[in-house]
């Protein structure tokens, strides 16, 4: 080791330099969110709780065509069908199961009458285990209750679709 | 005070009214070093926080202030699990062999020109001693949990103490030399007369040696070999919970403030003002902040347990070997070096001292 190492050593020089890393790091405005009380931005194409959706004559979308449950690569959806007194086919059953749902949006893509779509709620949860069961009347409640925005969250993005 | 006391308790022999009198400084003392500890706890993460660009803790009271109140409350009502191999006299003793040195060093500190609990006069000899006496509690702590990591990081504590308890002795010579006294009081009385005549100036490297042998003395970063979290858990005490781990807790940062204490003492004049000796300030309005008091050395202090954090939030953990070399390579030789160009100094009378 030379001399001018050795002095560099003992001037301490590079922790002075962390030193001022960190101290300037202190003033520095905080990125922190207060979570509960502050959120960030959602994109529209954020993909939340699955929801089906009705026409505005009440009148449900989805016509059973079983498309999303074949897209469904964690094979979250079961449906079953049947015929209606005027012919039409319906669902009778529809159920997705929540921790199956790898939140992909392939059923939503693969839905031919945008029945299926994906709201932007991520704050939910369930308590018991049989909850994580969603059934058609819960979902087609989640499409009523988050209408409106997730209308105009699709329409935002509709351009790049 | 005391004349209020003795007045109070005027019946009483004298001797019964010191006595009363120093146990009321003790209880003084250790429930503001208490609170000190509550207060440092805070500090500490709301500091590191910020130096992550974060907010640190901001939910229990008013910005997150009850935050460290919360944290001991939760601490003392955890469950007290005791190893089923362990030596369980020793487990329990250790926590309270470590914090009984770091609470009675706190006798021999001077606040204020008046307020000091024990004047003695080996003062700095005590608390050579007693700062030393810690590293039983820990050894004993890593030994008593019977657990392999525990042992660990008591085995790395008791070398690493011994290692830089030297330095700071030597260190503590060159004050010592500096003041002629091992009496604390006299030696901020030897440093009186404006900033430059503190020691700090004529005794730079030792300085600066001891507050690096003081923070690895209390297991700090980046010295906390002992705790070591990635390597060996938590080290020493790795089988503590609830009171017992706070027990630890609380002798930690009560040394903290300790070695911040005793070198503003030491090194920063203690009580003295940093205005001391601006003759122009002492007929102004401004003549009180010229006055030594009690808060000159609470600034000094906390501005080192700033230190302390800030360090911690800036630098890695040394290696084992790098702590050792440090310790035994570096420091021991800066400090005898510089006893030995004090000793010219004082010969030759260049110092701010003279001979006797």
């Amino acid at each position: 080791m030379n001399m001018l190492q050795l002095l560099k050593k003992l001037s301490l020089i590079d922790f002075i330099k962390g030193f001022i890393v960190t101290l300037k790091a202190f003033f520095r405005r905080k990125v922190t969110v207060q979570y509960p009380e502050v959120k960030t931005p959602l994109s529209p194409r954020f993909r939340g709780k699955l929801a089906l959706m009705r026409y505005d004559n009440g009148e449900e979308r989805c016509i059973a065509c079983k498309l999303c449950s074949a897209v469904c690569p964690a094979q979250a959806i079961t449906i079953e069908s049947e015929e209606r007194a005027d012919g039409s086919r319906r669902t009778v059953k529809f159920e997705i199961d929540a921790f199956k749902c790898i939140y992909c949006g392939f059923c939503e893509e693969a839905c031919p009458v945008d029945s299926i779509v994906e709201t932007n709620i991520f704050e939910y949860h369930m308590t018991e285990n049989h909850q994580r069961i969603q059934t058609k009347e819960m979902l087609l409640a989640t499409g009523d209750q988050h209408k409106d925005q997730t209308i105009k969250n699709k329409k935002k993005d509709s351009r790049y679709r | 005070m005391k004349e209020f006391l003795s007045s109070l308790l005027s019946s009483l022999d004298p001797q019964w009214i010191s006595l009363i009198w120093s146990l009321f400084q003790i209880a003084i003392v250790t429930a503001c070093l208490i609170l000190t500890v509550i207060f440092l706890v805070f500090f500490e993460r709301k500091v590191i926080g910020y130096m992550h660009s974060r907010v640190g803790p901001n939910r229990v009271g008013p910005m997150g202030t009850l935050q460290s109140i919360a944290d001991t409350i939760k601490l003392l009502l955890k469950e007290v699990i005791i190893p089923a191999k362990a030596d369980k006299f020793f487990f329990l003793l250790s926590p309270i062999l470590l914090l009984v040195p770091a609470l009675a060093a706190w006798a021999v500190i001077p606040f204020s020109p008046e307020f000091i609990i024990a004047d003695i006069n080996a003062g700095l000899l005590y608390l050579l001693a007693l700062t030393s006496f810690g590293v039983y509690g820990v050894i004993l702590g890593g030994w008593a949990s019977n657990s392999k990591y525990a042992f660990l990081g008591s085995m790395r504590a008791a070398a690493q103490m011994v290692a830089y308890e030297i330095a700071m002795g030597f260190a503590l010579v060159g004050v010592l030399m500096a003041s002629g006294s091992l009496k604390l009081g006299e030696i901020v009385a030897a440093q009186s007369g404006g900033v430059l005549s503190w020691f700090w100036v004529p005794l730079f490297p030792l300085f600066i040696v001891y507050f690096i042998s003081g923070i690895a003395e209390t297991n700090r970063h980046p010295f906390d070999l002992a705790e070591g979290e990635a390597e060996i858990v938590a080290g020493f005490h790795v089988e503590y919970s609830g009171i017992g781990f706070a027990i630890f807790f609380l002798a930690e940062y009560i040394n903290m403030a300790l070695i911040s204490v005793l070198t503003s003492i030491l090194f920063l004049g203690g009580w003295e003002s940093f205005f001391a000796g601006l003759t122009f300030l002492e007929d102004s309005i401004l003549a009180f902040v010229v006055e030594p008091s009690i808060f000159w050395l609470l600034i000094k202090a906390l501005f080192f347990l700033f230190v302390f954090v800030w360090l911690r939030a800036s630098f890695p953990r040394y290696r084992y070997d790098q702590l050792m070399s440090l310790g035994w390579k570096v420091l021991i030789p800066i400090t005898i070096v510089w006893i030995g160009v004090e000793c010219v100094m004082y010969v030759m009378q260049v110092g701010p001292w003279s001979v006797a």
